[in-house]
């Protein structure tokens, strides 16, 4: 599976060749320049050295050498700093249409629920060649989602979500880390990334005990705790309308407008105070510590399938269906 | 030898007073820094100590030596104690308290008392951190990252933070001191452009003592309330913000980095020139590096978070502002390196430490230009790369100039020279211990192993033997100078007033100076770094 003695980590992601390129250039970069002052260094101090009757001449300095030596680098370094940049912005844009994978993160496991319902502890399985966008959030401390294989690294806070995003290039098994400290066990918090053949991965996909998607699990949630009292699709709703607002601009009662998010919606979940939006009343009750990081992860699922865009979850409802039946609104 | 008695006879500021009360009631700046040398040999012996265990422990793959809460613990550790109780005092402490007068011409610095009291601080501090690791310890490393440190640990966190809050009081009053004692009492002549470049590098980092540390404190003291109080500062789950904590610690610990290797930048400017016999080349444009150093420094906390989660447009703008501040140490290193050409140049021990200095500092900062590509940081970020990188900085670089310093100081300090083949032998030593273990963890880095880690996948065995057999080459490296320099207080060659040659005022005087520094009050009408009209170097005499 992993090579004895590597001195080059497996590249098997889009991201992996540019990093690797940058990389290059900047070890290439290096050397060179070391090599220019150590070889001077060398050959000053042999030609220089201290010899019987030759003092050494004093020179003030040149100012048109200290500009030269810090406009050439900057130059370099603004270079540097565009490549790295361009690559970054990649790195955090995740394609659209991408599948998803929730990770919740805990000391020390990592818990992985694709969106066809699928669960995994400390493995991922995903398809050859399509993009995998994960939706990171951690139920305790950070921890940090790194596959050195596809050069990708995400911090993994509690009480928030971060995104990353991969499409794989060659199929195999690679290290899954938690690159940031977490406690006693951080480096036992590892796990594996499998890569399949699409097809091969539509049989694992198949084959697991999945009991429905996790939109139609958050649908169920959702009607659980009352939600779908007031989110309703119809205009008489005490809360806002659901349909179609996943990614969309939200007018705020503050006057702010805020894009509707995984994290917009999380928080509008947990504490529903915090952005109220515009020509609403803060009645809806807080849901914090009253939902686990995996059912809110469903319920985010849930909300993201309402929206009628094809690039929305697979196999989710597209609507709030007319028979769900109300529950008693759920206060305090 | 009649006259080395004699020399041996005259009063200095080591034999005017004996007895243990002359120690700790002292206030010349001379005593407070032997004080200071004893206080980190100790915790640098201690972190030594932890750095060997952990690199024991990874020769294997398997978690085996210790167990993992003893691991997390010995890293955490030794971070704490090699930045708060050694590297961030050592040089100056050490080599600043001892010369930051006697360079500009003073009697002693402003506030002699204040200067006592900073290291009772550190003192206390440094009591606490050892009770701290002998009543089981910390392990939250030495970033302190919440919510673990303030909701998940059961070490003693709160002790360790206090430690660290006093220890950086410490660090506040000798910056406070060094920063009047700069502008107020410098000899008649000592204008600032004639100033050591020694002293430019100890202004800036005071600077950056002064506004930094206080920062550093409020965080800590946050990370205690909210621990022992359960206040919602940090952790989620009381409406705290993770991220607050990260922007807070390293708004400080970034610029710290800057006060651990201005100082050195500080000592290989003045070893530089003296062994080759010249003026520094470009003496404004180094001088005006350390200031923008320290002022850049403030600037670029955010790149320790690129992955953090913190938005796309403040990374970039770090990322930048990063680049901003790697130009004036690359215009140091051209500097240095100009100075050479045309010199006249002698290997010396401390000179031989600044070659080091300048090719390791070299390394590191090169590193550093891979950390502040955004894309590239994603993945060598937290892993073995980082821990490389910084070690070059900060072993490489500020370890390297503190012995170079204390090398090229010591006659003055003890009056006594170390003996010369020894010296060379032990900085050779260093380096190539140095570099056998922590260039392998730059490879380590890219493969992707993670820092931190007590147990790891076998196919990194390889990069982490080597690792550990350097670290073994690298301690003999630090025990060699300092049995030679406790061999030399007795049976070292009486050193005399300046066995260098060197420029500077600390050269006029005696060996060891007298405790008030000058017979006569010294009055400057040459530029610095003279060496045109500075005599060669004086023969050293054996001693007795």
């Amino acid at each position: 599976m992993f090579d004895t003695f590597p001195l080059w980590p497996t590249r098997a992601s889009t991201t992996a060749g540019s990093v690797d390129a940058l990389f290059i250039f900047l070890v290439t970069l290096s050397a060179l320049m070391s090599l220019v002052i150590f070889t001077m260094i060398m050959v000053f101090a042999v030609r220089y050295r201290r010899r019987k009757g030759v003092a050494a001449e004093q020179i003030e300095g040149s100012t048109a050498l200290e500009v030269t030596w810090s406009v050439i680098p900057l130059f370099i370094f603004v270079v540097i700093f565009v490549w790295g940049a361009v690559i970054y912005f990649k790195e955090r844009t995740p394609p659209r249409g991408a599948t998803e994978v929730y990770v919740v993160a805990k000391q020390w496991m990592w818990k992985l629920q694709h969106e066809e319902g699928q669960r995994e502890i400390n493995e991922l399985h995903v398809p050859l060649g399509r993009d995998v966008k994960m939706i990171l959030t951690s139920q305790d401390v950070i921890h940090s989602f790194y596959v050195p294989a596809f050069r990708i690294k995400q911090d993994v806070l509690p009480g928030r979500y971060t995104t990353a995003w991969f499409r794989p290039t060659k199929a195999g098994t690679y290290h899954l880390f938690c690159a940031e400290y977490c406690g006693s066990q951080h480096s036992g918090m590892i796990g594996q990334v499998v890569v399949l053949e699409p097809a091969q991965y539509e049989v694992w996909l198949s084959g697991g005990g999945a009991s429905g998607t996790m939109a139609s699990n958050g649908q169920n949630i959702f009607q659980q705790l009352g939600c779908s009292t007031c989110h309703r699709s119809d205009t008489q709703g005490r809360g806002p309308d659901l349909v179609g607002l996943f990614g969309k601009p939200v007018q705020l009662e503050d006057g702010r407008v805020v894009t509707a998010d995984e994290n917009y919606i999380r928080e509008s979940i947990l504490t529903p105070g915090a952005k109220v939006v515009s020509g609403f009343k803060p009645i809806m009750p807080v849901f914090q510590g009253l939902v686990s990081e995996e059912q809110l992860n469903a319920l985010v699922a849930y909300v993201k399938s309402l929206n009628p865009s094809p690039s929305g979850a697979a196999g989710g409802p597209t609507v709030v269906p007319s028979g769900a039946k109300p529950q008693e609104p759920k206060v305090q | 030898m009649a006259t080395a008695a004699i020399t041996a006879e005259r009063e200095n500021y080591l034999n005017q007073e004996y007895g243990i009360k002359s120690w700790l009631l002292t206030v010349d700046h001379k005593r407070i820094a032997l004080l200071y040398l004893l206080s980190i040999t100790f915790f640098f012996f201690i972190g030594g100590f932890f750095a060997l265990l952990i690199r024991l422990e990874l020769l294997t793959p398997a978690g085996d030596l210790v167990q993992a809460d003893t691991y997390n613990k010995l890293f955490s550790m030794h971070g704490q104690v090699m930045i708060f109780f050694f590297l961030i005092p050592s040089i100056p402490a050490v080599l600043g308290n001892f010369l930051v007068p006697l360079m500009i011409g003073a009697k002693d610095l402003a506030f002699p008392r204040i200067n006592l009291l900073s290291w009772y601080l550190y003192i206390i501090a440094g009591v606490l951190m050892v009770h701290c690791m002998l009543t089981g310890g910390v392990d939250t490393g030495w970033t302190f990252y919440t919510p673990f440190s303030t909701a998940f640990s059961n070490t003693k966190v709160i002790e360790a933070g206090l430690a660290i809050f006093i220890s950086g009081f410490s660090s506040i009053l000798t910056g406070l001191n060094f920063v009047v004692t700069i502008h107020r009492m410098r000899a008649p002549g000592m204008t600032w452009d004639r100033l050591p470049l020694f002293i430019w590098a100890h202004y800036a980092t005071s600077i950056i003592q002064l506004l930094g540390t206080p920062v550093v404190a409020v965080t800590l003291v946050l990370v205690v309330l909210e621990r022992a109080l359960h206040l919602g500062i940090f952790d989620p789950t009381r409406g705290g913000d993770p991220l607050l904590f990260q922007h807070l610690f390293w708004f400080y610990s970034h610029p710290a980095v800057y006060i651990m290797i201005l100082p050195s930048m500080g000592v290989v400017t003045e070893i530089i020139p003296c062994f080759c016999r010249k003026r520094i080349f470009g003496y404004k444009f180094v001088a005006l590096s350390s200031i923008s150093i320290a002022v850049f420094g403030f600037l670029v906390w955010a790149h320790h978070m690129f992955v953090a989660g913190i938005s796309l447009y403040a990374a970039l703008i770090f990322s930048a502002l990063s680049y901003l501040v790697a130009v004036p140490s690359a215009i140091k290193v051209f500097n240095w390196t100009a100075t050479m050409y045309k010199g006249s140049i002698t290997f010396s021990t401390p000179m031989l430490y600044a070659f080091g200095f300048v090719g390791l500092f070299t390394m590191g900062g090169l590193t550093g230009l891979f950390l502040a590509a955004l894309g590239l940081d994603v993945h060598v970020t937290d892993t073995y790369f980082v821990v490389a990188h910084f070690h070059y900085i900060m072993v490489g670089g500020a370890l390297m100039g503190y012995l170079g310093g204390m090398h090229f100081w010591w006659p003055k300090i003890s009056g006594r020279m170390y003996p010369e083949s020894l010296g060379r032998l032990a900085a050779l030593i260093v380096f190539l211990g140095f570099n056998l273990t922590f260039f392998p963890q730059f490879i380590l880095g890219y493969l992707g192993m993670p820092r931190r880690y007590w147990q790891y996948p076998p196919e990194f065995q390889v990069l982490n033997v080597l690792s550990t057999a350097g670290a073994t080459v690298l301690a003999v490296g630090y025990l060699l100078p300092m049995v030679y320099f406790l061999w030399s207080m007795r049976y070292g060659k009486v050193a005399p007033d300046n066995p260098w040659g060197a420029s500077g005022l600390e050269w006029m005087t005696t060996s060891p100076p007298p405790t008030f520094n000058f017979d006569q009050p010294p009055v400057v009408n040459w530029e610095a770094y003279d060496y045109e009209h500075i005599p060669a170097p004086q023969e050293a005499r054996s001693g007795g």
